[in-house]
């Protein structure tokens, strides 16, 4: 009875417990109460169950831990001790503890032990407090002498346990020396080793896969294996476990890459071949085992046996070389005759099965050859898992191999035809990575180019950027893949862009080959004209930058254009300047001046030019007003037309000019003469100083946010900016608010962001010499004491008197952009839908130098009542085709309530940012050194920057009818 | 030493009416009571008085399994079961299940209703028939009684398919049925574990043959019939109501979606729609792609797939055919492919791309005969019932869509199961060699099978007891002396030499004519060619007509009454 009543109390005497815990010793005394309640084990059990949910301050663990060893010894009931044990192991992880006080009490415990699972649990609690003190070698040889005296346990739980201390715990083979100081721990090394693999023979299939598991751990950390276990590795490959298995493979894998050039002596014969081609030849094996895991990983792990002799790497796309590859180093003639004269029918012709004559058997082998055709079982697995890997370790394999690359060729097209999307893709994807290694034969295109049906674009666009990288052997080839590439432009009009970048690269690629071809495809003839083709033809256009890419570096050809062809050109360099690259053209000498110097040369001294005019702004300082406002507006002019010139040095150029933008609107702002005049007259100046201001700081996020490759110098200067600008708003504050209220407040937090600056850009602060955060600096003690009158004084003067900063560039900078290109914004026809429901938008857009774009950017729909929604696309509708690039291929869900006329949403991509998740890592680095705890200080601003041109859509949505 | 005893029914070294009989540990068990589809009397039935002269067979077999609802597999149940006589249980999967009572009324109804045929199971019966089944999850393993258990694993060869493993004891046996360790587009690999069966009964269909990748073909067919349609051709595909049809229509249609292809496919209909139902719910049976997308939606709910009207065959424009039967020996199939070879010749007038219009795939097997074999083995001119001759002038293709495990799958699986014993069956006796040396070299010899071989023996009944030995032993136990049967025959010759001339004369003729026999010139004036005699002698009358006096013993009949023809047609000058 009483203990019920106890049970029944006990929430109501938790609430003051709970209260109490801050203290020191109410944690361990509350348990220990607890515990001494418990009347039954499933009590106490549940106890700990609620303990184990709390954190426990390090400063108290030694407590909770005497206690939960004290009672250890008292409990009978085995679950219970088990789950102290399980919390010993937990309470060790605290930080700040140091575990290597239970270590005896625990050792101690385990003599003691009777129950198994109790066991393994603590040998996981040593494992646990091993792990946490790994530099204590006394400990670890103690805990390997434990983990030696448990092998032999007849549960396997425990033998577990005791290997997998071995793996973390056995001591690595340091450098020589080491070794001969302590003999000890040489023999221990050693040891270790043999101790584990005798437990490969365990009957115990767990054990056996802990055993190659500490083994590979072992080897992970460091430690050399040795050779000697190659073949007990060997062996287990074929054991009857799948886990087994997985683990062996890896363990042969491991061993093919510590000794790929010792010999292996072959079984049944006194031949000796490479290890790696051995183990190779074993892994191969596998990718046709009984279990998908065991294939899968078979199959990526082959990918990366770079080592592996040609011959061998050859068979495993043939699948009927049937010659045992052991032999063929002597026998090689024999075995190709064998091959060529096919034993075996392929299945292909109708009645040639009958069987043929035998050849020499002994030669002859179906299965135990290895390598043989190990690919093309993994190609043609049923699990798609499996394909993949096997894809992808044939892509590996053939970058570092040509040959090999030339061979697997046809069999990557096969797998262009998969039945899942994702391997289709994929393999799309891996002919890209090899395709410098490779040229297509006309058959080999003829299938590929089949493919630009499909139905799915995101293979179509893959199959394009495959294209724009392929060589071709023959001018068919082109003709071929130009006729699918314009029935896929006609059957997928929406694939234009893509289809004209692709016939851009194929063009450029193959002059020679479009050269005999181009009087066909422009259609001309030498004696009649022909009709001049119509300009907006996406077909035409296709034609044309196909040809216009091959004139580039083929001068004769432009010999064969008609008048109207020249004329084309000319429209299409205006309209589509990135598909269309300059031609030198007879008569037209003008057009091709500015581009004959080298594109090299161009480079560097559009370079120097930067270089020149960042320089010469330096010297403003010494100018007078109106002159230096000149120089700097020149100076941007000129970045901006740099920049649309050197498409290279566009970001940078773009950075310097924007930079150089708010530097001028702060001149414009400070240097006006009315500033000092009377309050109430200078409204209209006010208005124009306080949008200049607010220009300056939008400015200022987009040089932050927008621009990648900028170093934590640059953003100083940023930042050092925007102060400037934070500064003048508070000066307008002063001048045009009365009361001192909210002065206060504004001055409070600019002298915060001074502060913060200050430890932020602590390392660039030498560069800010004589600038305005330099000078605030110095007089900061005094300004924190100061009046908020004195301190906007301060600050106008400082602003006045301060030069900027000069900029110092970084090798590239690259500014994001992006741009929308469905919907284009053409379309008369409104979007229809029913008021109240929602209508989908097909988005596509590309994006780029935007980084991880999946957070950042978002997509912006404003009506024309002002109303704005901003969605956030999902992740998934991100993809990446190229470093750099990414597209955004999503949908939008519109909505809104009845309109009388279809009227006009602008749709545009945002750039969202907060300061908090700032990308600038150098200076947060740096912070994270000097500080500590979290900036209370520093408050996250969040925005957004618009990213791209908005786009019109024309919608219209219409009352529901009743 | 367990003793496990095998005994074909059929199938044994051929392909149909497969039937094995197995007796492991005092139980026996049937797998698979198949018909031939090549015979119409009573040899398409396994001969089941084997088993049990005119009485039912309950007493003698514990349970009969079918591994797959394909006739030459499950085609004489029925017979068995109601005819014959069996009430115990009948283990199948539950696709089989389901799909099996189909094909045989199918059949049934084109064996009675059409040809007529009398003494044939009834519908009824397959109904009763089918009340005998049990059905079998895979992988699970059921207690046929206190000591025999079975086990499923799946096959991959048609839906349904399994293989069973029978184990009484400490004795296993594995029966495969017909399988497919290449995964297809419908069906996944056959998986096994490592059971390590006492014996492995495997098929043999293609002992000798490994097979190229399933991509090959495949990009193959598509591309031809791709081809084809887009130049506004006809296909034709032959094939089987069931298995292969199904993986063709897959294939097409998932590359119709791909491509956004609107030519329209037809399916001739019967009995395809209903096993189709069947496949739509049997989805757990299928491969990974169709298992994990069929929430979405279900392969084989066809979108671009319609049934076929006789009519259409007449239409203008790309089409797609399946059609049945597969060796195009009878039926619709039969019908498109006359009207489409015939009407060639009008369409030539119209446009002349039109002769490589119209293609037949042949995705399958053609039994010898057919009009499908003709066409395979390239025949131009083919001779129709009522005398009238078909030119061929449309282009056939041969694909082997067959889903039967190559040499390489069928190692594959001996290694999968790492059994003790191969036996091979379901195959032809010469591949099988092939195949069985092969097993040899990679694992180790393999015990011959037992073939049935006439020898001679005498039967002894002495001391109310009974024995086989052999004729001499026979004889020298009984004491009696061996009696000859000799046959002597004379050959008159017109030869104008001397004796001794003549008989080298015949000495060198026979020399040249019998190679491989030994022939001998014995001094005595004989020849001796094995143990035939001869002897020359000059006729009394005419002393050019020589006399050639032969004389063979019974066992040698067949040389003997050879030399004796090949003498009376003289000597060579």
């Amino acid at each position: 009875y009483t203990s019920h009543l106890r049970i029944e109390q006990h929430p109501h005497e938790e609430v003051p417990a709970k209260k109490l815990r801050l203290t020191k010793p109410s944690k361990s005394a509350a348990l220990h109460v607890d515990l001494c309640k418990a009347s039954s084990p499933t009590d106490a059990l549940q106890y700990l169950l609620q303990f184990a949910r709390k954190p426990v301050e390090a400063d108290s663990v030694e407590g909770v831990v005497r206690i939960l060893l004290e009672h250890y010894y008292k409990e009978t009931d085995s679950s219970v001790r088990l789950k102290i044990a399980s919390l010993l192991g937990l309470l060790s992880k605290t930080q700040g503890f140091t575990p290597d006080c239970i270590v005896d009490d625990v050792i101690n415990t385990l003599n003691s032990e009777r129950s198994h699972q109790v066991l393994a649990q603590l040998l996981d609690t040593l494992l646990v407090i091993g792990t946490q003190v790994p530099e204590s070698l006394n400990m670890r040889h103690r805990l390997i002498d434990v983990a030696c005296k448990h092998l032999t346990d007849t549960y396997f739980g425990v033998r577990n346990k005791c290997l997998q201390l071995f793996g973390c715990l056995g001591s690595v083979d340091k450098p020589l020396p080491r070794e001969s100081e302590g003999g000890g721990t040489g023999m221990a090394a050693k040891d270790v080793q043999s101790i584990i693999s005798d437990y490969f023979g365990d009957q115990d299939p767990r054990v056996r896969t802990a055993a190659i598991k500490a083994m590979l751990q072992l080897h992970e950390r460091g430690m050399k294996l040795q050779q000697i276990i190659y073949n007990q590795a060997c062996k287990l490959l074929s054991d009857d476990y799948e886990q087994v298995r997985s683990a062996a493979v890896q363990m042969v894998w491991v061993l093919s890459q510590l000794y790929p050039e010792s010999i292996v002596p072959i079984p049944s014969s006194n031949e000796k071949i490479r290890l790696v081609d051995d183990s190779f030849g074993k892994i191969c094996h596998m990718v046709s085992d009984g279990s998908w895991v065991v294939r899968v990983q078979a199959a990526k792990l082959l990918g990366s046996m770079q080592q592996v002799s040609p011959h061998f790497l050859e068979q495993t796309l043939d699948k009927k070389l049937m010659s045992d590859l052991r032999r063929k180093r002597t026998a090689h003639e024999r075995a190709k005759e064998l091959y060529s004269s096919g034993e075996f029918s392929s299945g292909r012709k109708w009645a040639d099965d009958a069987p043929k004559e035998k050849v020499d058997t002994t030669a002859v082998n179906l299965i135990d050859s290895g390598a043989c055709g190990a690919f093309v079982h993994g190609l043609e697995d049923e699990m798609y898992e499996v394909r993949i890997a096997a894809v992808e370790a044939l892509c590996a394999l053939a970058q570092s191999s040509p040959s090999f690359a030339e061979k697997c060729l046809d069999f990557l097209v096969d797998m262009f035809n998969d039945e899942i999307e994702e391997v289709r893709l994929q393999s799309i994807h891996v002919l890209r990575q090899i395709s410098t290694h490779i040229t297509l034969r006309e058959d080999q295109l003829d299938t590929v180019l089949a493919v630009l049906e499909d139905s799915s674009r995101d293979i179509r666009e893959a199959l394009h950027e495959l294209l724009c990288y392929t060589n071709v052997s023959t001018k068919e080839c082109i003709q071929l893949a130009l006729l699918e590439l314009l029935k896929n432009l006609t059957k997928y009009p929406t694939d234009r862009n893509s289809v004209w970048k692709c016939l851009k690269f194929l063009g450029s690629r193959h002059p020679t080959l479009v050269l005999p071809i181009v009087p066909e495809l422009l259609s001309t003839h030498p004696y009649f004209d022909t009709p001049e083709p119509d300009m907006d033809d996406p077909a035409y256009i296709a034609v044309l930058v196909l040809v216009f890419n091959a004139a580039k570096s083929c001068p004769t050809m432009t010999a064969l254009f008609s008048d109207h062809t020249f004329r084309h050109y000319a429209y299409l360099r205006d309209s589509l300047s990135h598909l269309v690259p300059p031609l030198r053209l007879p008569g037209r000498k003008l057009t091709s001046a500015p581009e004959a110097s080298g594109l090299a040369s161009s480079v560097e001294s559009a370079q120097n030019f930067l270089k020149e005019s960042l320089t010469r702004v330096c010297s403003v300082q010494q100018l007078d007003a109106p002159g230096a406002q000149s120089l700097l507006e020149f100076t941007i002019r000129d970045l901006q037309r740099l920049g649309e010139l050197q498409t290279e040095l566009a970001g940078t150029a773009d950075f310097c000019a924007t930079y150089l933008h708010c530097q001028l609107l702060l001149m414009k702002a400070l240097q006006d003469k009315l500033w000092s005049v009377a309050v109430p007259l200078y409204l209209k100046q006010n208005a124009m100083v306080s949008g200049a201001a607010a220009q300056v700081l939008e400015e200022t996020y987009k040089l932050e946010f927008l621009y990648s490759g900028l170093e934590s110098r640059q953003i100083a200067s940023i930042h050092h900016v925007r102060l400037q600008a934070k500064a003048l708003q508070l000066v307008l504050l002063a001048r045009t608010r009365r009361g001192v209220e909210p002065l206060l407040s504004a001055c409070e937090k600019f002298l915060h962001e001074v502060d913060a600056f200050q430890r932020l850009f602590v390392t660039e602060l030498p560069h800010f010499q004589d600038s305005f955060v330099d000078k605030l600096l110095d007089i900061m003690p005094r300004l924190a004491g100061s009046k908020p009158a004195d301190l906007v004084k301060i600050l106008q003067t400082t602003l006045r008197h301060s030069c900027f900063p000069q900029l110092k560039l970084p090798e590239q900078i690259r500014r994001a952009t992006a741009a929308i290109i469905e919907p284009t914004g053409e379309s008369d026809n409104p979007l229809r839908f029913t008021s109240g429901l929602v209508v989908a938008l097909d988005v596509d857009a590309t994006l780029e130098h935007v980084q991880d774009p999946q957070t950042t950017v978002k997509v912006q729909v404003l009506y024309p009542d002002g109303q704005s929604h901003v969605i956030q696309p999902k992740p998934a509708d991100f993809r990446k085709p190229g470093p750099g690039r990414h597209r955004l291929i999503t949908q939008v869900y519109l909505s809104h309530s009845a309109w009388t006329e279809p009227c006009q949403i602008d749709v545009k991509l945002l750039l969202a940012y907060s300061s908090s998740t700032s990308r600038s890592l150098g200076p947060r680095s740096a912070w994270n050194e000097s500080t500590e705890g979290p900036t209370p200080l520093e408050s996250t601003i969040e925005g957004t920057i618009p990213l791209s041109k908005p786009v019109k859509v024309f919608i219209m949505p219409k009352p529901a009818r009743r | 030493m367990p003793e496990i005893k095998v005994t074909p029914l059929g199938a044994g070294q051929d392909v149909g009416r497969s039937c094995i009989l197995v007796s492991i540990g005092g139980k026996n068990i049937m797998l698979d009571c198949g018909m031939h589809m090549g015979y119409n009397d009573d040899r398409r039935f396994p001969d089941f008085s084997y088993i049990t002269q005119n009485g039912r067979l309950t007493e003698f077999l514990d349970c009969v399994i079918i591994s797959h609802f394909h006739l030459d597999h499950c085609g004489a149940l029925p017979y068995m079961s109601e005819m014959v006589g069996y009430d115990g249980p009948i283990y199948m999967t539950h696709p089989t299940k389901a799909i099996c009572p189909i094909l045989l009324e199918d059949f049934r109804k084109i064996t009675v209703d059409k040809k007529g045929e009398t003494n044939f199971f009834t519908s009824q019966m397959i109904k009763d028939c089918m009340k005998k089944v049990v059905p079998l999850n895979l992988h699970q393993t059921v207690q046929v009684d206190d000591e025999l258990e079975i086990k499923a694993y799946y096959a991959g060869h048609v839906l349904g398919a399994a293989m069973v493993q029978i184990k009484v004891g400490s004795e296993s046996v594995v029966y495969t049925g017909d399988y497919n360790m290449t995964p297809d587009r419908h069906l996944g690999a056959a998986w096994i574990d490592k059971c390590r069966p006492d014996i492995l009964i495997s098929e043999s269909t293609y002992a000798t043959t490994i097979r190229d990748s399933k991509r090959c073909r495949e990009r193959d067919f598509l591309k031809k019939v791709h081809e084809t349609v887009e130049r506004g051709g006809k296909v034709l595909i032959p094939v089987f109501a069931l298995g292969r049809a199904q993986e063709l229509c897959i294939l097409l249609e998932t590359f119709w979606e791909r491509m956004n292809l609107k030519a329209p496919i037809y399916f001739s209909t019967g009995l395809t729609e209903k096993a189709n139902h069947y496949y739509k719910l049997f989805i757990t049976w299928t491969n990974q792609k169709i298992r994990k997308t069929f929430v979405q939606r279900n392969m084989f709910e066809f979108k671009h797939i319609k049934a076929f009207d006789r009519s259409y065959a007449d239409n203008p424009g790309p089409m797609v055919v399946f059609a049945t039967p597969g060796m195009l020996h009878a039926g619709q199939s039969l019908q498109i492919f006359k009207k489409w070879a015939g009407n060639e010749k009008n369409m030539i007038k119209e446009d002349i791309a039109a002769i490589t219009m119209y293609i037949v795939i042949m995705p399958g097997y053609c039994v010898q005969g057919t009009v499908g074999h003709k066409l395979l083995s390239g025949q131009k001119k083919l001779e129709m019932e009522g005398r009238t001759t078909l030119e061929v002038k449309l282009q056939v293709e041969y694909m082997s869509f067959s889903a039967h495990a190559d040499a390489k799958g069928i190692m594959q699986l001996i290694r999968m199961a790492e059994p003790r014993n191969v036996m091979l069956v379901h195959g032809e006796a010469k591949k099988m060699e092939f195949l069985k040396d092969k097993i040899e070299q990679e694992f180790r010899p393999l015990p011959d099978p037992k073939k049935p071989r006439t020898m001679h023996g005498t039967l002894i009944m002495k001391d109310s007891s009974l024995r086989l030995v052999s004729p001499e032993q026979a004889l020298k136990e009984l004491d009696l002396n061996e009696h000859q049967l000799r046959f002597t025959c004379r050959v008159q010759l017109q030869d104008p030499y001397s004796d001794t001339d003549t008989l080298s004369r015949v000495y060198n003729h026979l020399k040249s004519v019998l190679k491989g026999y030994t022939v001998q010139h014995l001094p005595d004036g004989t020849v001796m060619v094995e143990s035939i005699v001869l002897k020359v002698s000059s006729s009394a009358e005419d002393p050019n007509t020589k006399v050639v006096l032969l004389s063979w013993s019974y066992q040698d009949e067949d040389l003997g009454s050879f030399l004796s023809s090949l003498l009376r047609k003289g000597l060579p000058p």
